[in-house]
């Protein structure tokens, strides 16, 4: 069924909108959210600045884009998913030229009031693109390879800007969220186990080639590769990270140190640990059940995603919602592997937790698709 | 596009099935990390709590206040005073040489200690503090501990260091205290910990060395809790250590200080001994130095100084050095032929000038002979062939026995460094140590403290005191401890025949009373403080029988160091002997000339504890010894002086 073929009296108009907003969805966002300003307040030292009070704020912003967006009919997102694609790029080549360096990488646009991540904004529009794509696609084309490299190609080409910045992180979601669209979408599973097949054959001919004259990568990345597979080997160098975040991670115990006891982050031995470890901070302070109540709050948030996914009429709905999940899924099964020593440490943030206005903002305008699927689904 | 119903709804339900694989998928992951979540927080949690405190707890040692040292009259012979210091982590400061450079932006830094930081900073792990500068004033430390944020890994210390305000007085009894070496670790089998404290001063040498284990204390600890960077951000609990003892010494500082100032430039050395109780009243080793030097680490230059000076300042000449005892053994002998019943004060010998024993010569230091001598004579005018002719009838067996009971031949324990044992050879010493079988010309020789015999300025004082009072007085340096007063050395009556002790005595008064003694020159003429004495000339080189034949070559014309030892050793009051004093000039000549004035001097300095009046002099003497008074006083109070001014 198409958005054409809606009656339009099926569909919640005005402000009965609200009424048919997804709100446990709504709460559970808030909740994490909550977590969010908790271990914020708490790295500070028990004190509201300098993250808890602005992410608070930014998070109301997020909360009221979002219910803009979902306000908004969602037929008019899938028609305009071109044009935010575009701007999309657009905005990623002007960081390309104009960028402000930050964090050893360029990254944003400095736009006065904020500053604006366009890399952000690429792992949103880049989902409703394909799924704006997929929908537009009769099914029975979709597996057809010339049909399949049209949207391999909107993936690569943002992915490989973003890897350009460098942003190893956000590359890999883009690839993943991408290809999981591509694969809801039913595109043939064949070529997924391609591609499988062919990266594990590439880091297989990586690691072959260590050592002999073909050798693939430089040897500070191969070193960089061991210090991932054993962070013992260097635990003050580039193993730090990862053995300080699990030291924090496993003196948390069952039931934690106590809020704002955690030594580990309040003597400064996590790094980054208002942004990317923020995890730590919390396992450390609230032990296993802080960490696993967080855990089950995100996959709550997911479920709530495929139910709505499951429910909607339209495929655009459907893969744009499942499209938010994934991403919101990578976000933190990224980052907890990242913290916990399972993953390689790639700037990737815990979603709704770590300090962060763009990556906030972004995601809290992704649900707000998500809430407009929700509304908008004829009744 | 134009979509028929049934295939609309098998995309659907494709992607319904796809949405559920991949959720699964999503959640199984989820499954995954909360396992591993699990595996880190409750099975492993134990060893990261462990590794976490590990991160966040320091231990660090408190370094405990060193005993202090007082003199018998609580004069302060050593003593603790703060003093500031900056400390390095080199992990923690990053990189080295910028903070530095911060650093003496905001304080003078002595470039060498620099430069000797960035040699310790190279063997020593990153983490172990490292000190940057030391002694720095009060200003200089709020300058640092104010500008602390921009100054990673730098910690400004307070700690304590050793002062020697007594300057070269003590240097040889008390010794000096210097920071750690890898020498004094590599020394110690399992080293305390407080001995990596950085600048921890232990004891290097004499007193301070020897009662190390008293004087040291036990350190503390505390508990600091430091963040990332090694800064401490608390301190958790703190354990004070036990400070060391504090030590009162039996030495007078004020006599001490004379003795010093009235050995002057000699190569030389004075002991005196009390001798009712033993206690060591002044220990005097000339030249010496200020042991402060020796505290922060001497400059090349200044110990190169003290090396190569032929007058040795830094042997204690006191108990380290061992002198042929020349005449003053004389009383060894005398006393080991009466004991043995073979002569009587009344036996004489023929003196002629010499002595033939198994056809060599042995001549008496008078070449034309002393003629018919009695004990007394003999001792009065130290007449050799007397105890030539002893020796040969006592035999060497019994004077070393004798020697060894006045306290000669034997270590004395004293917790000073390298205390010599000196020599006190017999038969069967010789052939063991020798190989060769005791001639009866090594007797000979030994009757008059000459060949194998040796002494130390320390023993013959201890002799001196033993025939003055017939008791084996032994000598003592510490008088308590902590307050706790230590045993004495009175010791118990020696067995000697008091008669034959008291025959002595009298030669010995005749030495310093009569008017053809050889220390009549030095005699004290205050009734009630007269002394009995005896002088020593010791040979530091043989003369030859051509020599002799053209006539000796006097002293005055010798090089330094082929003079002869000057020795004199002496006892006071006469009638009740309250102090014994033994003086070694080092190649200063005769015994009589060199040796006996320094010997009066400092005995009488004892007795009135202080400056004596002129009347204890003979009349002929006074003005001399006014003018050389007046120049002591005028020395002392210029060193006084100048001693408040390096404590400011």
């Amino acid at each position: 069924m198409s958005y054409l073929e809606y009656h339009a009296k099926s569909t919640p108009t005005g402000l009965r909108k609200i009424l048919y907003l997804n709100w446990p969805l709504t709460l559970l966002l808030a909740s994490v959210a909550g977590v969010g300003f908790l271990m914020l307040y708490s790295v500070a030292g028990g004190s509201f600045s300098p993250w808890a009070e602005p992410q608070f704020k930014r998070f109301l912003l997020g909360m009221c884009v979002m219910l803009v967006v979902a306000m908004v009919p969602i037929w008019f997102w899938r028609n305009i998913s071109v044009l935010a694609y575009l701007m999309s790029i657009v905005l990623l080549l002007a960081v390309e030229f104009f960028g402000t360096i930050g964090m050893g990488a360029q990254r944003w646009i400095d736009l006065g009031f904020m500053r604006l991540q366009p890399s952000e904004l690429m792992k949103i529009t880049l989902v409703m693109l394909l799924a704006a794509y997929y929908d537009w696609l009769p099914a029975e084309r979709s597996s057809r390879p010339i049909w399949v490299l049209v949207p391999v190609l909107m993936i690569l080409f943002p992915t490989f800007l973003v890897l350009r910045q460098p942003d190893l992180g956000t590359s890999i979601l883009l690839l993943a969220a991408g290809g999981g669209v591509m694969f809801l979408a039913g595109v043939h599973w064949g070529y997924f186990a391609a591609v499988i097949a062919a990266g594990v054959g590439l880091v297989t001919a990586v690691f072959q080639s260590r050592g002999t004259d073909w050798q693939l990568l430089k040897n500070y990345q191969y070193r960089r590769i061991d210090t991932f597979l054993d962070p013992s080997q260097d635990p003050l160098g580039a193993g730090y990270h990862i053995t300080q975040s699990k030291i924090a991670l496993g003196s948390g115990g069952w039931s934690g140190r106590g809020y704002m006891q955690g030594t580990q982050s309040r003597l400064n031995f996590l790094p980054e640990k208002h942004t990317d470890f923020i995890f730590t901070t919390l396992a450390e302070e609230f032990g296993f059940i802080g960490g696993f109540t967080l855990l089950s709050l995100y996959i709550l948030i997911i479920v709530f995603c495929v139910a709505t996914a499951l429910a909607a009429k339209d495929r655009f709905s459907s893969l744009v919602t499942l499209g938010v999940a994934i991403t919101f899924f990578l976000f933190f099964a990224v980052n907890m592997s990242m913290v916990m020593g399972l993953a390689p440490v790639v700037g990737v943030p815990l979603p709704l937790v770590s300090y962060g206005g763009s990556a906030m903002l972004v995601l809290l305008a992704a649900f707000g698709l998500v809430q407009s699927a929700n509304i908008h689904r004829p009744r | 596009m134009k979509r028929n119903a049934k295939e609309l709804e098998g995309a659907h339900r494709k992607l319904s099935r796809r949405a559920l694989l991949l959720g699964g998928l999503q959640l199984g992951f989820a499954g995954g990390l909360a396992a591993r979540m699990r595996y880190l927080q409750v099975d492993q949690a134990d060893q990261f709590r462990l590794l976490a405190e590990e991160n966040r707890i320091n231990i660090r040692l408190l370094a405990p206040a060193r005993g202090e040292i007082f003199d018998r009259n609580g004069q302060t012979l050593a003593h603790n005073s703060p003093s500031y210091r900056i400390i390095i982590v080199p992990e923690d400061a990053g990189d080295v040489g910028e903070v530095i450079a911060k650093l003496s932006r905001l304080i003078t830094l002595d470039p060498e200690d620099v430069e000797r930081a960035l040699v310790e900073m190279r063997r020593s792990p990153p983490f172990l503090p490292i000190t940057l500068a030391d002694q720095l004033n009060w200003e200089d430390i709020s300058k640092v501990a104010v500008n602390a944020p921009a100054l990673p890994g730098i910690t400004p210390e307070v700690g304590l260091t050793r002062i020697y305000p007594q300057l070269d007085d003590f240097a040889h009894v008390v010794g000096y205290v210097g920071p750690v070496s890898d020498y004094d670790l590599s020394k110690l089998d399992r080293p305390d910990p407080i001995l990596r404290i950085p600048r921890f001063q232990i004891g290097k040498v004499g007193f301070e060395a020897k009662r190390e284990d008293v004087l040291r204390g036990t350190a503390g600890a505390k508990r600091v809790e430091v963040n990332a960077t090694g800064r401490v951000m608390r301190e958790l609990d703190r354990k004070e250590g036990q400070a060391g003892a504090d030590m009162q010494l039996t030495v007078d500082a004020d006599l001490q200080n004379y003795v010093q100032a009235r050995l002057g430039k000699e190569s030389a050395a004075v002991v005196i001994v009390d001798c009712e109780s033993g206690d060591l009243r002044a220990l005097a080793s000339a030249p010496s130095f200020d042991p402060n030097l020796f505290v922060r680490g001497i400059s090349v230059a200044d110990y190169r100084m003290l090396t190569d000076d032929p007058y040795r300042p830094l042997a204690n000449k006191t108990v380290q050095g061992t002198y042929p005892p020349g005449s003053t053994f004389k009383m060894v002998t005398v006393m080991a032929a009466l004991e043995d019943g073979l002569i009587g004060p009344e036996d004489t010998v023929y003196c002629p000038g010499h002595l033939e024993v198994s056809g060599r010569r042995f001549h008496c230091w008078k070449r034309a002979g002393h003629g018919h001598v009695d004990l007394n004579t003999s001792l009065k005018q130290s007449c050799d062939v007397y105890y030539y002719d002893l020796a040969i009838k006592v035999g060497i067996d019994k004077i070393s026995a004798m020697a060894n009971r006045l306290g000669l031949g034997m270590r004395h324990d004293l917790p000073m460094s390298a205390v010599a044992s000196g020599l006190a050879p017999n038969r069967e010493w010789k052939s063991r140590v020798r190989g060769q079988d005791w001639l009866v010309g090594d007797t000979v020789n030994a009757s008059i403290g000459q060949g194998f015999i040796l002494a130390s300025p320390l023993q013959l004082a201890v002799m001196t005191a033993r025939l003055a009072t017939g008791r084996s007085i032994a000598p003592r340096l510490v008088k308590s401890i902590d307050g706790v007063e230590q045993p004495s050395g009175a010791g118990e009556s020696l067995g000697l025949n008091e008669n034959n002790l008291r025959m002595v005595r009298r030669g010995m008064y005749s030495v310093s009373n009569d008017r053809r003694g050889t220390g009549y020159r030095s005699r004290i003429i205050a009734e009630g403080m007269r002394m009995g004495g005896k002088s020593g000339t010791s040979q530091v080189r043989n003369i030859t029988a051509a020599e002799r034949a053209a006539g000796v070559i006097r002293n005055e014309d010798l090089p330094w160091d082929r003079r002869d030892h000057a020795l004199y050793v002496c006892f006071a009051p006469f009638d009740n002997p309250k102090f014994a004093v033994s003086v070694i000039v080092e190649h200063g000549g005769g015994g009589s000339k060199a040796a006996a004035p320094i010997a009066r001097d400092v005995m009488l300095q004892a007795l009135y504890d202080g400056t004596p009046p002129l009347a204890a002099y003979p009349k002929g003497d006074r003005s001399r010894i006014k003018a050389q008074q007046e120049r002591l006083e005028r020395e002392r109070l210029q060193r006084g002086g100048s001693q408040d001014s390096d404590q400011a």
